[in-house]
C-alpha cells in the first residue's frame, strides 16, 4: 500500500498536532501580535521546510556531479520545486502577517527583500533548466547552477540578515537567529513551534517523495519505449 | 469501483443525518456547548482538521497510486 509508512503518520499526527495546539494554547501577549503570534507555527516552519528542501536539492545536484544518474537529478529538481513552493507560501504568509502588524504588505524590510532575491535566484534555476532540450547537459548545468543557488542563501537568508536592523525578530543588536529572538519564544509556544517545523517538513517532503517517485516511473516508462 | 459507490451511499446517508442535527440544534440555539465556547476556536479547529484530513486522504490514495505504478512498470 504506502511505502515506509511509518515517518507519514508521524507527519500526519504533528500535523494534527500543529493545527490543534497551535490554535488552542495560551499565547503571551507582545506589541500589536495580540492572536497572530500563533502565524509563527505557520509562518515561520515554511522557510524551515525551504531550507530543507533545497539543502536535499543540493545534495542530490552534487551527488549528480559525482555520478550522473538520472536519478539524482530527478531527485534535485523535484526538491527543489518543493522548496520553492514553500518559499513563495513563506512570502504570501509574511506580507498577509505583516499587512496587519507592520500596516503594509510588503514593508520593503531587509529580510522580506533578501527572502525575494533568494527566491528569484533559484527561479532562475528553473528558467536555466528548462531552456535546455538535451537531457544529461540540462542536468549537468541545473546541478552546478544549483550549487551556487544554494550557496547564495548563505548570505541571504543567514548573514545579512544578521548584520542589518529589520522589523523581524533578530538581526543587529538582537539576539538570536534572523528567524526568531533566540531565548525569547516563550515556553509553551516553544512546545508547539518545533513540533510544527517537523510536521510541516515532513508533511512536504512526503509531498516531494510522491513527486520523485511519479517522476521516476515517467521516466522508466519513457526509457523503456 | 464497486467500493466507491458503497462509500457514497454511506457518505450521504451520513449527510441525512445531519439535517436532523442542525434541525435539532436550530431549537437551542441559545445552547452553549463546547464548539461554542471560547468565542468558537473550536469551529476553526475543526475546519482546520476537516481540510487537513481531506488533504491526508488525497496524498494517502496518490501515495498508493503511485505505490501500484511502480509494481507495475
Amino acid at each position: 500500500m504506502i511505502r515506509k509508512s511509518w515517518w507519514k503518520i508521524v507527519a500526519v499526527i504533528l500535523m494534527v498536532y500543529t493545527f490543534t495546539a497551535g490554535l488552542l494554547i495560551k499565547v503571551p501577549h507582545v506589541g500589536n501580535l495580540y492572536e497572530s503570534i500563533r502565524n509563527i507555527f505557520f509562518h515561520v516552519p515554511m522557510w524551515f521546510g525551504m531550507m530543507v528542501l533545497f539543502t536535499v536539492s543540493l545534495v542530490n545536484a552534487l551527488k549528480y556531479l559525482r555520478n550522473p544518474l538520472i536519478k539524482f537529478d530527478i531527485l534535485s529538481v523535484e526538491y527543489a520545486k518543493t522548496g520553492m513552493l514553500f518559499g513563495i507560501l513563506g512570502l504570501i504568509t509574511g506580507a498577509i502577517w505583516a499587512n496587519y502588524t507592520w500596516g503594509e504588505p510588503w514593508s520593503n524590510d531587509p529580510k522580506q527583500i533578501l527572502a525575494a532575491i533568494a527566491l528569484l535566484i533559484y527561479a532562475a534555476y528553473f528558467i536555466l533548466r528548462n531552456s535546455i532540450t538535451d537531457m544529461d547537459k540540462r542536468a549537468k548545468i541545473a546541478a552546478v547552477y544549483n550549487v551556487f543557488a544554494c550557496a547564495m542563501l548563505i548570505p541571504t537568508l543567514w548573514i545579512i540578515p544578521r548584520m542589518v536592523e529589520s522589523l523581524h525578530p533578530g538581526g543587529q543588536g538582537v539576539d538570536g537567529n534572523p528567524g526568531m529572538n533566540g531565548k525569547d519564544l516563550d515556553p509553551t509556544m516553544r512546545l508547539v513551534f518545533w513540533p510544527a517545523v517537523f510536521a510541516w517538513t515532513l508533511f512536504v517532503v512526503w509531498i516531494t517523495t510522491l513527486k520523485v517517485r511519479f517522476a521516476l516511473v515517467k521516466e522508466k516508462k519513457s526509457a523503456n519505449a | 469501483m464497486h467500493n466507491w459507490k458503497k462509500i457514497m451511499i454511506a457518505f450521504f446517508g451520513l449527510l441525512i443525518n445531519m439535517v436532523a442535527v442542525a434541525q435539532d440544534q436550530v431549537v437551542d440555539s441559545t445552547q452553549t456547548g463546547f464548539m461554542r465556547s471560547s468565542g468558537k476556536i473550536y469551529v476553526v479547529v475543526a475546519v482546520l482538521l476537516t481540510i487537513l484530513a481531506g488533504i491526508v486522504f488525497y496524498m494517502v490514495r496518490l501515495d498508493s497510486k503511485i505505490s501500484k505504478l511502480e509494481k507495475e512498470s
